[in-house]
């Protein structure tokens, strides 16, 4: 895609014939950044613009790729933007392809400010854009057409790949007018088709990338192979920050296809023919650690630290309606509780791994990752190379749920192929991937309600106690810092953005940075803020002898989207119906990512505390819908996702270390604890909102909820404990 | 210099026989549809056939499957024409896709031993493979609509 970077970017809208007879078109449109909105961003983040952009290419037998600069990672971002660009383009779903796009400006995310891969955005995103570009290209074919046999363009139309003259029904092909086409003006703001007439949008399209991952021939980061390229793994320091003190290799260095062993500061990393001598290697590694300043840390001090801080410190204001101190006194009944949500591990079925080649005059890099951009940026300073000589190849991710926006698992393959002088392939035991991940933040609730007499909200404090994700990925990703005055919306959103009707409502944030890596973990703020909110709000409902979804119905007059989800996946559940013998429904509703879940729970508790889901009913409001088959999928993954946390996440902490280290002390939902799941998305024409993330944060309320109705006991603490259930 | 049939093809390797048969079928050989996901037989992300067998490739070490015929993805149907390849495609079961190599060759076992398989053999054969994507349903309705098909 050399043809690309030789385009005008500042051009808002340039077409020109590139190598090949394909029509290639760049646009840019400069729209006001999310980071802008959340933290006032720097002035060099203005100066330079936040410009979406994409590319597609038609190619002489009509066959149009889509070049998406966004990372599949099961989302189904490799068929949903290729579908939009199809709609507006008019040509059949069989002629459509997509290619990954390289790290470029032209394929910023216009709502992250980089070429980022999140926040569940990429639809939300590059709808608009990727629709007027497509829009633009069809009516350029369509001049082009209209300009051969000399009629108007307004007698022309496009369909299925081809122009047609509607009265003389002379047609030509798209792969015929590309020539012509391109002599021709863009027109910066054609005519969007009426959805009415949508063909693709809306509809379920079969995913492109299935076929490759059913054999065998999708090739993910750990799959690369590059000519000459060596096999690395490295032993880190088992606690954070920590570092090598002194390391003997010589067993290591007699292990057969051992290359070399590089001390990293960090770590120390064997280099090897193979993935297999690498790590033989390894093992044969004796190192001494220092382990620095949170070697002492535990997960019992920071719950302390926790715990003493929501107490004592006054923290931030992220929400304030009327007067909760003034109010407290007059309230009849008053609810209490503190909720405790844990470490979570991301735990992709693919290990971290990369690729690179670093060479004297330049580097290539290959991999799963979800800022293309940053990683550029980062490996060019870390190298001192123009980013333009840095060539960055993004592959399928094999899961990325927030963790492959980290750079540390790039940076080990830069450096040791800087050190060795070849392409390097660095892979990560299962055992470094859990242990040395930006955790999803443990957070402390300290929470308390007031009802009056008849039951009705007199207030709601949330206190949130966490550290800040933003704080140490803002400066990397967006080049500003947060502010110690400024709450971090990633660790109160959901908390923050509480629909129920409370008349008064203080939501304060407590900063808490612990020493343990933090990082976006599916669905963020919301993987913690849906459970402590949904939990208490049942504590609530509970203490005013309210059915727990009619008070929820009763608190949402002034949040219909919330309501309607609620409403539909009550209906569709049969909330309050008889149920199987021993089975008790929950239910939870949630706003994350401009989509509104609801989710109802279908549970049962055996006697030995054993907690058994049978089935979710799943309502999702994300306004319009492009596929809906990865809609109905992202719920059905997002549940399965919140619900492995809710029943076996943790990751804890001794001597400044993580103790879990594989999956049997990490457990994973399996096929046989997999509940029925029903999905209805509510019809909508309200601009989208995202899908990757939303379907996880009501899950865990919604069962811990249905286990209350189950037993008469609160899960205040997750994940849910058999011990804590069992029958006395 | 020691002989492997993979995929009916005789290959040459040089590994030390303890090598786990994964890596000699990824890095050795580039067969790299079986994939690596925890080393120690949890997630069966590195499912392969050993005589017709399903077998752990990440713990098996390459001298178990010296003299055997080992089935790899790539070898259970390079034209995606397998019962169990389409059904997957039917019922867009992968996401990410990273677990779906090991989950089809479980099936594959599954089904030729068992037609008809209900949802308890179905939770039988296929749960000891993760998928953190969490496909589990569509799985198991793929794996009923192979069994319509033919799937063996």
């Amino acid at each position: 895609m050399t043809e690309k970077q030789e385009l005008d970017r500042r051009s808002f809208l340039k077409a020109s014939i590139v190598a090949g007879g394909a029509l290639l078109l760049g646009f840019n449109l400069p729209t006001k950044s999310r980071a802008e909105e959340r933290f006032n961003s720097a002035a060099d983040l203005q100066q330079n613009g936040f410009q979406p952009n994409s590319f597609l290419r038609i190619a002489k037998d009509g066959k149009v790729t889509v070049v998406v600069g966004q990372a599949e990672m099961g989302q189904g971002v490799l068929t949903s933007l290729p579908m939009i660009v199809a709609e507006e383009l008019e040509v059949d779903w069989k002629n459509v392809g997509f290619e990954s796009g390289p790290a470029d400006k032209a394929f910023i995310n216009p709502m992250l400010g980089s070429q980022i891969t999140g926040g569940s955005s990429s639809v939300k995103a590059f709808f608009e854009p990727l629709r007027k570009s497509a829009a633009t290209v069809r009516e350029m074919l369509i001049s082009a057409a209209a300009n051969t046999w000399n009629v108007a363009p307004e007698t022309c139309i496009a369909e299925s790949g081809k122009v047609v003259h509607t009265t003389s029904k002379r047609s030509i092909a798209y792969g015929d007018l590309l020539e012509k086409a391109a002599t021709l003006t863009p027109n910066a703001n054609p005519k969007l088709k009426d959805p009415k007439n949508f063909k693709i949008i809306g509809k379920n399209m079969p995913r492109l990338d299935t076929p490759s991952k059913v054999n065998g021939t999708g090739i993910f980061g750990i799959d690369v192979r590059v000519e000459g390229m060596l096999t690395a793994t490295i032993l880190r320091s088992p606690v954070f920050e920590g570092k090598v003190k002194s390391f003997d290799d010589a067993a290591a260095k007699m292990v057969k296809g051992v290359r070399a062993v590089v001390p990293l500061g960090y770590g120390v990393g064997v280099v090897a023919d193979n993935y297999w001598a690498a790590k033989k290697g390894r093992d044969a590694l004796k190192v001494e650690w220092d382990g620095g300043k949170f070697a002492n840390v535990s997960s019992e001090s920071i719950y302390q630290t926790y715990a003493a801080a929501a107490n004592n410190e006054k923290g931030l204001s992220a929400k304030k309606v009327g007067d909760v101190n003034a109010v407290k006194s007059s309230a009849a009944k008053t609810v209490e509780a503190v909720y405790f949500a844990p470490y979570l591990s991301h735990a992709t079925m693919e290990p971290m791994n990369f690729t690179a080649d670093v060479r004297a005059d330049g580097c290539e890099l290959w991999g799963g990752i979800q800022g293309q951009l940053i990683i550029q940026k980062v490996v060019a300073q870390t190298l001192s190379l123009a980013p333009e000589k840095v060539k960055v190849n993004t592959t399928l991710l094999g899961g990325g749920f927030g963790r492959r926006i980290g750079l540390d698992y790039v940076l080990d393959a830069v450096l040791l192929s800087k050190t060795i002088g070849k392409p390097v392939k660095v892979v990560w035991t299962r055992e470094d991937d859990m242990q040395h991940d930006f955790y999803r933040p443990a957070t402390y609730n300290k929470m308390s309600a007031g009802i009056d007499g008849s039951g009705k909200p007199v207030f709601w404090e949330h206190r949130v106690v966490n550290p800040s994700i933003m704080a140490p990925i803002a400066p990397v990703i967006f080049g500003f810092a947060l502010p110690e005055t400024q709450v971090d919306d990633s660790s109160v959103e959901g908390a923050s953005t509480l629909p129920y009707d409370f008349p008064n409502l203080q939501v304060d944030w407590i900063r808490k940075d612990t020493g343990i890596p933090v990082g976006f973990w599916r669905s963020v703020g919301s993987s913690h803020t849906a459970f402590s909110t949904e939990c208490f709000l049942d504590e609530v409902a509970f203490a005013a002898k309210k059915d727990p979804y009619e008070f929820r119905r009763s608190l949402l007059e002034k949040h219909p989207r919330h309501k309607g989800a609620l409403e539909l996946a009550a209906t569709k559940a049969g909330w309050g119906k008889p149920l199987a013998k021993g089975v008790f429904q929950g239910i939870a509703v949630h706003e994350s990512f401009g989509s509104y879940v609801a989710q109802v729970a279908e549970v049962s508790v055996g006697a030995d505390g054993n907690v058994k889901v049978h089935r979710v009913v799943c309502a999702v409001d994300c306004g319009q819908v492009v596929n809906p088959d990865t809609v109905v999928a992202q719920m059905e993954g997002g549940i399965i996702f919140g619900l492995t946390a809710a029943l076996y996440g943790e990751i804890t902490i001794k001597d400044g270390r993580v103790q879990q280290r594989n999956f049997y002390d990490y457990k994973m939902l399996r096929m046989n604890e997999t509940p029925r799941i029903e999905v209805y998305i509510v019809p909508s024409t309200e601009k989208h909102g995202g899908v990757g993330e939303p379907g996880t944060p009501p899950i865990a309320p919604a069962v811990v909820n249905a286990i209350f109705a189950a037993t008469g006991k609160r899960i205040r603490s997750l994940p849910i404990r058999a011990e804590e259930l069992k029958k006395a | 210099m020691t002989k492997l049939k993979v995929n009916s093809k005789q290959y040459d390797i040089d590994a030390d026989p303890n090598t786990p048969l994964l890596w000699v079928l990824r890095d050795d050989l580039g067969l790299t549809g079986t994939k690596f996901g925890c080393g120690v037989a949890q997630c069966g992300a590195c499912t392969v056939h050993v005589d017709g067998e399903a077998k752990r490739s990440c713990v098996t070490p390459v001298k178990a499957a010296i003299g055997k015929e080992v089935t790899t993805i790539e070898g259970l149907s390079a034209d995606l024409t397998h019962p169990l390849q389409k059904a997957w495609i039917t019922e867009e079961v992968p996401q990410c896709g990273y677990c779906q190599s090991g989950q089809i060759m479980s099936a594959a076992i599954l089904l030729r031993e068992n037609k008809k398989p209900t949802d308890k053999d179905i939770d039988e054969a296929m749960s000891g493979i993760i998928c953190r994507c969490g496909t589990y349903n569509r799985i198991r309705s793929a794996i009923k609509l192979a069994a319509i098909n033919g799937g063996k």
